[in-house]
Formats: C-alpha cells, sequence, structure tokens
C-alpha cells in the first residue's frame, strides 16, 4: 500500500517535471530564436541551424550606425515619452484613485459609471477626433502630444489603484485626522507610502506604453527622425522584413531586454498588483 | 436656482445676492463682501463670454448644417483661386469644443449663484464671510476629491469623451471615401443609414456577420485556452513535491514581460510559411509544412496559439494566488475521507479557483473581443477574403473597423461599427456586474 502510493507519487512527479520542462521550452525557444538571429551574419530569416557559425554583433552595431535606421534617437525619443508620461500619468491616476476611494462626494458614483462606460469603446476609435484636435492645436509630429494623449488617457486605469485603496482601513486615517492631520498630510505620509507595490506596478505598466504603442505614435509622428522605438520595428517588418531580418532580431532584443528584466526584478510587485486588481475586478 | 425658491426661511438679501450673481458673476459676492472671489468671478465671466457670444451661433449652425459650401476653385478673371469653403468636420469639433465649453458656463453660472444665496443667509444667520483665503483653505478641507478630480477630468473631457462623441456623430453621417471628403466636399447627416447597411445591404452585411462570427468564435477560444492553460500551470507548480517552485514561476511569467508588441512580430516571422523555423523543423520530421498564416484556418489556429503563449501567465498569476488563499484544512478533511486526488480537485480547487476568478474571466473576454495587438501584428487581417469588404479572414471587428478609418477612410461605417463592438462589449460588461455585484457592494470591504 505505502510503496503503490510512493510509486504513484514518482509517476505523477515525473509527468509533471517532464510538462513543466515542456511548457519552458516552448516559453525559451522564441526568446532563444531571436537572440540567435540578432548575432547571425546576413540578413536572411532562414538558417539552417539555431546557434550562429560565425556570430557576430555587427547589427547592433548597424543600428545605431547606419542612416537607414536612427535606432539610437528612437531609443532616446521612446525613453523622453516614456519617462515623461509615467510620471504625469502615475500622479492623474493617483489622485484620481485617492479622490474616488476616500471621498463621498455628490457625483461620485457617476464619475465611476462613466470611467466604466468609457473604457468599454474601442480604444482608438477616437483616434481620428484626436488627429484632428493635435492638427488644430499645432501639435502634430511632436512628442508632447503623444506625452498628453497617453497620460490623458491615464485616468479610465483608475479601478486597479482605487480597488487597493479601498483595502487600506479607514481608521489608518481616522486616527491621523484626530491627530490634525490635513487630507494632503494623510495623502502624502499614509496612502502613499503603503501603496508602494501598487505604485510600482501602474508604473511599470505605464512606462511599458509608449515602448509598445505604434497605432498612435504612427500617426502622430510624421517624421523619421521623430519614431518611437514601435513606430521603427514596425516599419523593419512591415516595409522590408526580407531585407533586415536580422536588424529586426536585434531590434528587438534591444527593446525586450530592458523591459523584461525591469518586469522580473520588480516580479513581486507585479505579481501583487495583478492580484489586488483581481480580488477587485 | 430651485433651491432659492423652496427655501422657507425669509431671507431676501440672500435672494438678492444670487439674483445679482446671476445677473454679473461676482456682482453678489461684491455685495457680500467677498472682492477678491467676486473679481476672479467677474474676469472669468468677461473671458468666457467673449468666447462664446461669437462662437455658440457659429457652432449651433455648423453642426445643424455641416456646411453650405464646399472648397472649390473659381475663376476669377483668368486666374483659377482657391475659396476656402466650410470644412465639415472641423465644424464638428469645433462645435463640440464650443458646446462643451458652454455646459462649463452653465455649471459654474449655478455654482456662482448657489455660493452668494449661501454665503448671504450665513451672513444674515449672524455669521462671519470667509475672506479669499479662508475660502481656500475650506476648499482644501472640504472639496478636496473635486479639486483632485479636477485635472484628470479635463483630460479626459479633451482626450476621451470629446472624440468618442465626436465618433458617435459620425456614425450618423456620410464622411466616407470617396465624394464626401473635405474640404473638396460637404459631409451630411444621413441619419441611422450606417446601421441599416450594416446590419441588411449586401456585401457589407456579409461583411459584418462573418467578422462578428469570427470575433466571438475568437473571444471564446482566446478566453477559454488562456484560462485553463493558466489554471493549469498553476497547478503543474503548486502540487506537493514540485522543486524550485519560485523558479518556475518566473520562468512562466516571461512571456508576460516581454513586451506584447515584440513578442508577436518576432511569432510572425516563426510562423512564416517559406522560412519559418517551425516549418524549418516540420519539415525536418519529414512532416509537411503547414500554411501557418497563409491559409484561413491554420492563421487563425496560429493567432489562438500565440495569444495563449502570451495570455497564460496572467492567469497563472492570479490561480497562483488563489490556490494559496485555500484553507489547507479542507484538503485535510477530504483526505480523512478518503477522497482521490481528482475528487479533491473537482469539489475543492476548482470551485475555489472559479468563484474568485468568474469575474476576470467575464472581463477577459470583453477583451478578446477587442484584442486588436495579436491580430494586427499576426496577420493584419490576412489571409485576404474575396466575399468580405476590406476585412480578411482573421479581422476581428476592431481591427476591420482599423482599416476602415486609417486605410480606406470610410469614417462613418467604421464609426458605426464602433458603436456596435461598444454596445456588445457593454452589455456583456453590465450582465457581469450584476452578476458579481462587487460594484454595488465595494463599500462592504473595509
Amino acid at each position: 500500500m505505502m510503496m503503490g502510493r510512493k510509486k504513484k507519487s514518482i509517476i505523477r512527479l515525473t509527468l509533471s517535471y517532464i510538462l513543466l520542462g515542456l511548457i519552458a521550452l516552448t516559453v525559451f525557444y522564441p526568446t532563444l530564436w531571436i537572440l540567435m538571429s540578432s548575432i547571425r551574419p546576413g540578413t536572411s530569416i532562414f538558417s539552417d541551424t539555431l546557434i550562429p557559425r560565425n556570430p557576430t554583433l555587427e547589427h547592433y552595431v548597424n543600428l545605431f550606425t547606419s542612416e537607414q535606421f536612427m535606432y539610437g534617437q528612437w531609443y532616446l525619443n521612446t525613453l523622453k515619452v516614456a519617462i515623461c508620461t509615467t510620471i504625469i500619468a502615475l500622479c492623474l491616476v493617483i489622485t484620481t484613485a485617492y479622490a474616488l476611494s476616500r471621498f463621498r462626494f455628490r457625483g461620485r458614483k457617476t464619475v465611476l459609471s462613466t470611467i466604466l462606460v468609457l473604457g468599454m469603446f474601442p480604444g482608438f476609435m477616437s483616434i481620428i477626433a484626436i488627429y484632428i484636435l493635435l492638427n488644430q492645436l499645432n501639435l502634430l509630429d511632436s512628442h508632447l502630444a503623444l506625452i498628453l494623449v497617453y497620460s490623458a488617457g491615464a485616468p479610465l486605469g483608475v479601478f486597479l489603484v482605487k480597488g487597493f485603496f479601498d483595502t487600506i482601513p479607514k481608521s489608518l486615517e481616522e486616527a491621523a485626522r484626530i491627530d490634525g492631520a490635513s487630507h494632503w498630510t494623510i495623502f502624502t505620509k499614509i496612502m502613499l507610502p503603503v501603496s508602494k507595490p501598487m505604485i510600482t506596478y501602474v508604473a511599470l505598466t505605464t512606462f511599458v506604453g509608449p515602448w509598445v504603442d505604434f497605432i498612435l505614435a504612427r500617426m502622430v509622428l510624421r517624421t523619421k527622425e521623430n519614431w518611437t522605438l514601435a513606430v521603427g520595428l514596425w516599419d523593419m517588418v512591415a516595409n522590408n522584413s526580407s531585407s533586415s531580418f536580422t536588424m529586426f532580431a536585434a531590434g528587438s532584443v534591444l527593446i525586450a531586454v530592458p523591459i523584461t528584466l525591469l518586469f522580473l526584478f520588480l516580479q513581486r510587485f507585479l505579481v501583487e498588483g495583478l492580484t489586488a486588481g483581481a480580488s477587485k475586478g | 436656482m430651485d433651491t432659492t425658491m423652496k427655501q422657507a426661511v425669509p431671507t431676501s438679501k440672500a435672494t438678492r445676492a444670487a439674483v445679482m450673481s446671476a445677473l454679473v458673476w461676482g456682482l453678489g459676492q461684491f455685495y457680500n463682501r467677498q472682492f477678491v472671489k467676486g473679481a476672479i468671478l467677474l474676469a472669468s465671466e468677461i473671458m468666457m463670454l467673449m468666447y462664446l457670444i461669437p462662437a455658440m451661433p457659429q457652432a449651433v449652425w455648423g453642426l445643424v448644417t455641416l456646411g453650405d459650401t464646399p472648397t472649390g476653385r473659381v475663376k476669377v478673371g483668368k486666374m483659377w483661386q482657391t475659396v476656402h469653403g466650410d470644412h465639415s468636420i472641423f465644424l464638428i469639433i469645433e462645435g463640440l469644443i464650443t458646446i462643451l465649453v458652454f455646459l462649463l458656463f452653465i455649471w459654474i453660472f449655478v455654482t456662482v449663484v448657489r455660493d452668494a444665496y449661501r454665503v448671504r443667509t450665513t451672513i444674515e444667520n449672524g455669521g462671519q464671510e470667509n475672506n479669499f483665503i479662508q475660502s481656500l483653505q475650506y476648499v482644501g478641507e472640504n472639496k478636496f476629491a473635486h479639486l483632485f478630480l479636477a485635472l484628470p477630468a479635463t483630460g479626459v473631457l479633451f482626450f476621451t469623451i470629446m472624440p468618442i462623441v465626436f465618433m458617435i456623430m459620425l456614425a450618423f453621417t456620410n464622411y466616407s471615401m470617396p465624394g464626401h471628403i473635405p474640404p473638396g466636399n460637404l459631409v451630411d447627416w444621413v441619419g441611422f443609414k450606417n446601421f441599416s447597411d450594416l446590419l441588411t445591404l449586401g456585401t457589407w452585411s456579409e461583411t459584418f456577420y462573418g467578422v462578428l462570427t469570427w470575433t466571438l468564435i475568437w473571444a471564446v477560444l482566446a478566453t477559454v485556452s488562456c484560462y485553463f492553460g493558466g489554471i493549469l500551470v498553476a497547478l503543474l507548480i503548486q502540487q506537493a513535491g514540485i522543486k524550485f517552485k519560485v523558479m518556475w514561476r518566473t520562468i512562466f511569467i516571461i512571456p508576460y514581460a516581454i513586451p506584447q508588441m515584440v513578442s508577436f512580430l518576432i511569432m510572425r516571422n516563426m510562423f512564416n510559411g517559406e522560412f519559418g523555423p517551425i516549418n524549418q523543423y516540420l519539415s525536418y520530421f519529414g512532416l509537411g509544412k503547414l500554411p501557418w498564416l497563409s491559409d484561413p484556418f491554420w492563421a487563425k489556429v496560429t493567432v489562438l496559439l500565440v495569444n495563449t503563449w502570451v495570455g497564460v501567465p496572467v492567469t497563472m498569476v492570479l490561480v497562483l494566488g488563489v490556490l494559496t488563499t485555500i484553507p489547507k484544512d479542507l484538503y485535510e478533511a477530504a483526505d480523512v475521507d478518503g477522497a482521490s486526488a481528482w475528487q479533491k480537485f473537482r469539489a475543492i480547487t476548482m470551485p475555489m479557483v472559479l468563484y474568485s476568478t468568474a469575474p476576470i474571466l467575464i472581463m477577459q473576454f470583453a477583451g478578446n473581443i477587442n484584442n486588436f495587438n495579436v491580430i494586427f501584428l499576426m496577420t493584419g487581417g490576412a489571409p485576404a477574403n474575396g466575399d468580405y469588404q476590406y476585412a480578411g479572414s482573421t479581422d476581428l471587428l476592431v481591427t476591420w473597423l482599423y482599416k476602415l478609418t486609417l486605410d480606406n477612410h470610410k469614417y462613418s461605417i467604421a464609426a458605426a461599427i464602433g458603436i456596435l463592438i461598444f454596445i456588445i462589449v457593454a452589455s456583456l460588461s453590465i450582465w457581469n456586474y450584476r452578476r458579481t455585484r462587487s460594484f454595488q457592494e465595494e463599500d462592504m470591504i473595509q
């Protein structure tokens, strides 16, 4: 009886490890393949071995030196847009969430329902109107336009943060109120420090936005030197994929590596953020 | 204003203050000896009226008629000259902005009148009016939420609400290539024609129902595959006896950490029919190459596979969270009763997981209906479908909407599709909130 059970458990564990290993393989294969492609000589997507025979870093060098790809410039543009957006969007989201979570005022339910309803429209349905608006404001082909639109849309994602604030006990701030703290003090001295995991999560997801959005960016940014990485990368695949696949590979590695590392380092916050958002819906 | 009438206390002076403020902003405040506040209000009324008085009639005219003369070329003597006419689309946008400012004006108006009345009532009852600094402090203490919300609300108003209203309006016009593109042509209101075209007219309706069917099938399959894939992976990791749990979790989070756009573009190349490594392996093992992206059926399979790869980690993280919250004694009790592993899974694990993740499931379903990136980046809607208007076999409603708008300039039909998508997603979400009721009962968790 005991032996049978042990045997069964060994079989179960072995099968599980095999399955886990297989899944890990499918996770790693695409990343490995693109990494290897990026150091393969030539430009073709085709290769008879996974690991290239004469690995080279020329594609990485080319990205930054070639006239055709202004990769360095795009990198700086994206970084600039991403940092500005994160700062502004974070301020907007957190203040909105704090107001909606902690205060009971007339019209609060209306605001909450409006945010919900707005989130149900297809995101870029409004893109034409935004384009005309930016045109009127004379902001086309500028990074300011991107920062403005990204940040202005951020408060729509407020539910996650509001859900997190909701779980912070009210007694905490009531005690502070009795001690004579103002709303601002409570906000900066109590709420913000307590919600560090959530803020990190939101900052991270906002920061990644400009790196991967090419719809709005492609429409707003007209000149090549103003492009962000996403637009440039998309252009590489859409317009000359066959001729420069290995360049594309190197380009994607340079985008993916910093962001992936950032995510993995901040994994704890990520898990907390996702779970907190889930428990509140 | 209603409240001023209903007030039983005889406060004729308060009414006088209110009327004064209604005539000219700030006048009532001057009367209440709040000079700084009054001056600011007076200045803002002058500024708003200077904009509104000329703009308002123009806005109403523009929105009703959408302009009456298109831009054209007129022969003056021997020269052709361009005469700038009305641009219907700019008329709509400018009209909308003017109306927004007008609504703001009304709101301030009501607030100012109320304020004059309230302050005067306080004075008449023996109270003291606030000086400017005190007013600011009052706002800081009692209107903190409004203060915090003002800036985000303005942003959302101009960059989300206004554009959406604009697109809703477009759905009722004929703004579309060819023939109705300003500045050369005017745009007209056409009522529900775009909707009836979509739902009943030959090629349009055929495309619409075809794309809608695939969108729904896609949403169901994409949601289910990610959901159960996530549960499976989470259960595998969380089993008793599995070592290095954190390592496994970290590995499986990687697809979530890689920017989606990059993953999709990489996958698109991996599944490349001629040179992609997947087909290379298939032929290496003596199997035929598969038309991963060029055959309508296989293209659908491919996007589903890739979506699973990207989507599983989110569910996995969520389910791992839920699994740790299931009380251990439930399983111990089941062991005592001699339950098998499968029975424990059926009776304890699965219900607990389903119960806490069901709302997410519905929201993911709604999200998948609007899942633009995976389709656009993987196939771009291809392979082409001859029966469809401007759509391919894997196009979802959203990607079709994108193509109609940005590639083909059929703005009016696209806007109508956008509204239909909204109706589908909104009904789903409302049903979801009704069911889970977490929205109504949010104050219960404190």
